[in-house]
C-alpha cells in the first residue's frame, strides 16, 4: 500500500484500493491544513482501475503518521458536520411543529 | 528637470506612514480572492481554492482551517424540508468535503432495487429486457440498512433479497390496460416460482425448491410486519396491455450501490450551488435602476424611493440571482454591478427517491466519509 523509501520516512506514496476522488480529494484538502506537510497531491493512474495515488512530502515527519492524523482530523470534521447538521434538522422540525400548532390554535 | 509640479506629485511617504494593514488580516484584494469567486463579463475569476495553510505565511496569516475554527464558523441551516426533497445551507466548510458528501450521496449510499426478473410470460410488446429495465428503476420504499449485500455466490435469503411478483392481465375483447407499480405485490415469504431442475415430487407434504431460500416469512419480522415492502410510487407505467396479452413474473431485490447501477442512487439527484453575491459598485439612480431592474429576468433587484420624487436600486434577492450575468453585459455595466460567489457558502439540495428521507441520507453519507477515514487508519496501523 505504501510506495515509500526506507532511508527518507518523511516522504511517500500511498496507493489506496477502491477510493477515487471522493476520499483522495477530501483527505488532500485535510493534509494540506497541516502545518507540517510541505506538499501533497493525488493521482489516478487509470480511470478503470479502482485506485488512487497520494503523495505526501512533510518536514520531517514521517509521512504515514501525518497521513492518519489526517484522516483521525477529517473524522473530527465529519462528525462535527454531523452532530451540528443533525441539530439544525431538530431546530427546524420543532420549529415547524410549533407554527402548525399555533395554527391549529388560531383556527379553533 | 523636474518641475515643481510634478515634485509635488511624487512626494515621498515615508514607509511607517503608510496605512498599515492590520496583522491577521489580509488586504482587501487577497481576501477577495481567498473567499470570493467573482463573476466577470467573460468568464469567472479566482475559481481555485486556496488550501495550503502556509500560503499567506510570510505576511502573517494563517490560512489553515484546523479543527477549533472550524467549529467556530461551520453551521448549518434548514431551509427546506419535506418527505424528500430538503434544502439547506452549509457555512464554514471547504468545497472539497461538500462535493465528497455529494459524491457519496450519489454514488456510494446503499439502496434495494430490483436485479433479477424471472419472466414466466409476457405477450406485452414490451420486450422482456426492457421490461426488466424498467422494473430496476422503480424506488422501492424499505430501508437498506435491514439487509446485507448479496454477493454472487450466495444463496437469496430473506436478509438480502425482496420478492415481488406481478400478474397482469388484460381480458380479450375489452379496452387496453396501463400496467402500473401498484401492480407489484411483496412476496413476504420469498419466490414461488419452483426451480425448473427440480423434478415434480411424489410427494406432495415435502416444500418445493424455489429460486429462493427463505428461512422464515419477512412479514413475520419486527421490521416489516407494521410496514409492508411496496414501491414508493403506485402510479409508474411498466407497461400497456392490449387485448389478450399478459405478463406474469417475478422480480427480485437486491441491495447495491449508485456506482454500479444509477438505480441503486438514494437520490433522484443532489447538488449544491454557491451563495450569489450581488453589489452595487455605485449608486444607481433613476432611469439607470429603472434599466437594471428590467435586465434581471429573476427579479433581484428593487427599487427603493430616496424622497424628492429620486428612486435607488436596492439589491433585494440576492440567493436567486443565478448568475446570468445579464446585468454587468454592455456599456460598462461591469462598473456598477459586481457579481461573487461566496466560496465556503453551500446552498445543498438533496431528492430523495423516498427509500430514506433527506436528512436521514446526508447523515449516512457523512458517516460512509467517516468510515473511509477509518479504513485508511486501519489499513495502515
Ligand atoms: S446575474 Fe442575472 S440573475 Fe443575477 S442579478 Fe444579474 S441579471 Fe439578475
Amino acid at each position: 500500500m505504501e510506495h515509500g523509501s526506507f532511508n527518507d520516512p518523511s516522504q511517500g506514496t500511498f496507493s489506496m484500493t477502491d477510493e477515487d476522488h471522493t476520499l483522495a480529494n477530501s483527505i488532500r484538502f485535510t493534509l494540506n491544513q497541516d502545518p507540517r506537510v510541505t506538499f501533497c497531491g493525488y493521482s489516478i493512474p487509470h480511470p478503470s482501475d479502482a485506485r488512487v495515488n497520494i503523495r505526501i512530502q512533510t518536514t520531517g515527519d514521517p509521512a504515514r503518521e501525518v497521513l492518519k492524523d489526517s484522516c483521525q482530523d477529517q473524522m473530527l470534521v465529519c462528525q462535527h458536520v454531523r452532530s451540528t447538521f443533525d441539530q439544525a434538522v431538530m431546530e427546524f422540525k420543532s420549529k415547524k411543529a410549533l407554527k402548525s400548532l399555533e395554527s391549529m390554535d388560531i383556527k379553533s | 528637470m523636474v518641475s515643481a509640479n510634478e515634485e509635488q506629485r511624487t512626494e515621498k511617504i515615508p514607509v511607517w506612514d503608510l496605512p498599515d494593514v492590520p496583522s491577521g488580516n489580509l488586504p482587501a484584494h487577497l481576501e477577495l480572492q481567498r473567499t470570493r469567486t467573482v463573476c466577470t463579463n467573460d468568464a469567472p475569476i479566482h475559481t481555485e481554492n486556496i488550501q495550503y495553510s502556509g500560503a499567506y505565511a510570510s505576511m502573517g496569516v494563517d490560512n489553515s482551517m484546523r479543527f477549533e475554527k472550524f467549529c467556530k464558523n461551520f453551521r448549518v441551516e434548514v431551509i427546506r424540508l419535506g418527505d424528500d426533497e430538503m434544502e439547506f445551507d452549509m457555512v464554514g466548510i471547504d468545497a472539497s468535503l461538500a462535493n465528497a458528501f455529494r459524491r457519496i450521496l450519489i454514488s456510494e449510499l446503499p439502496t434495494m432495487a430490483i436485479e433479477n426478473v424471472l419472466v414466466a410470460n409476457n405477450t406485452s410488446v414490451v420486450q422482456d429486457e426492457v421490461l426488466a429495465h424498467r422494473l430496476g428503476l422503480i424506488p422501492l420504499k424499505v430501508d437498506p440498512r435491514l439487509f446485507n449485500y448479496k454477493s454472487e455466490n450466495d444463496q437469496p435469503s430473506e436478509k438480502n433479497t425482496i420478492v415481488f411478483k406481478l400478474h397482469s392481465r388484460c381480458e380479450k375483447k375489452s379496452s387496453r390496460i396501463n400496467v402500473k407499480s401498484s401492480e407489484l405485490k411483496w412476496l413476504p415469504g420469498g419466490s414461488e416460482f419452483a426451480l425448473s431442475t427440480e423434478k415434480p415430487t411424489q410427494d406432495s407434504t415435502s416444500k418445493v425448491k424455489t429460486y429462493t431460500s427463505f428461512t422464515c416469512s419477512q412479514d413475520s419480522l419486527p421490521e416489516f410486519s407494521s410496514n409492508p415492502i411496496a414501491p414508493t410510487h403506485d402510479d409508474i407505467t411498466l407497461a400497456v396491455l392490449g387485448p389478450g396479452q399478459e405478463i406474469e413474473l417475478e422480480a427480485h431485490a437486491v441491495k447495491g450501490m449508485g456506482k454500479t447501477h444509477a438505480k441503486w442512487s438514494p437520490v433522484a439527484t443532489a447538488w449544491y450551488r454557491m451563495l450569489p453575491e450581488v453589489i452595487l459598485l455605485q449608486e444607481i439612480e433613476d432611469e439607470k435602476a429603472e434599466e437594471l431592474i428590467k435586465k434581471c429576468p429573476v427579479n433581484v433587484f428593487d427599487i427603493e424611493d430616496i424622497g424628492k420624487g429620486r428612486k435607488r436600486a436596492t439589491v433585494a434577492r440576492p440567493r436567486s440571482c443565478t448568475l446570468c450575468r445579464e446585468c454587468i453585459r454592455g456599456d460598462d455595466w461591469d462598473k456598477l454591478v459586481a457579481l461573487q460567489r461566496v466560496k465556503d457558502h453551500f446552498i445543498f439540495t438533496i431528492e430523495s427517491t423516498g427509500a430514506l428521507p433527506p436528512d436521514v441520507l446526508f447523515t449516512e453519507a457523512v458517516k460512509i466519509l467517516e468510515d473511509k477515514c477509518e479504513r485508511v487508519i486501519t489499513e495502515m496501523s
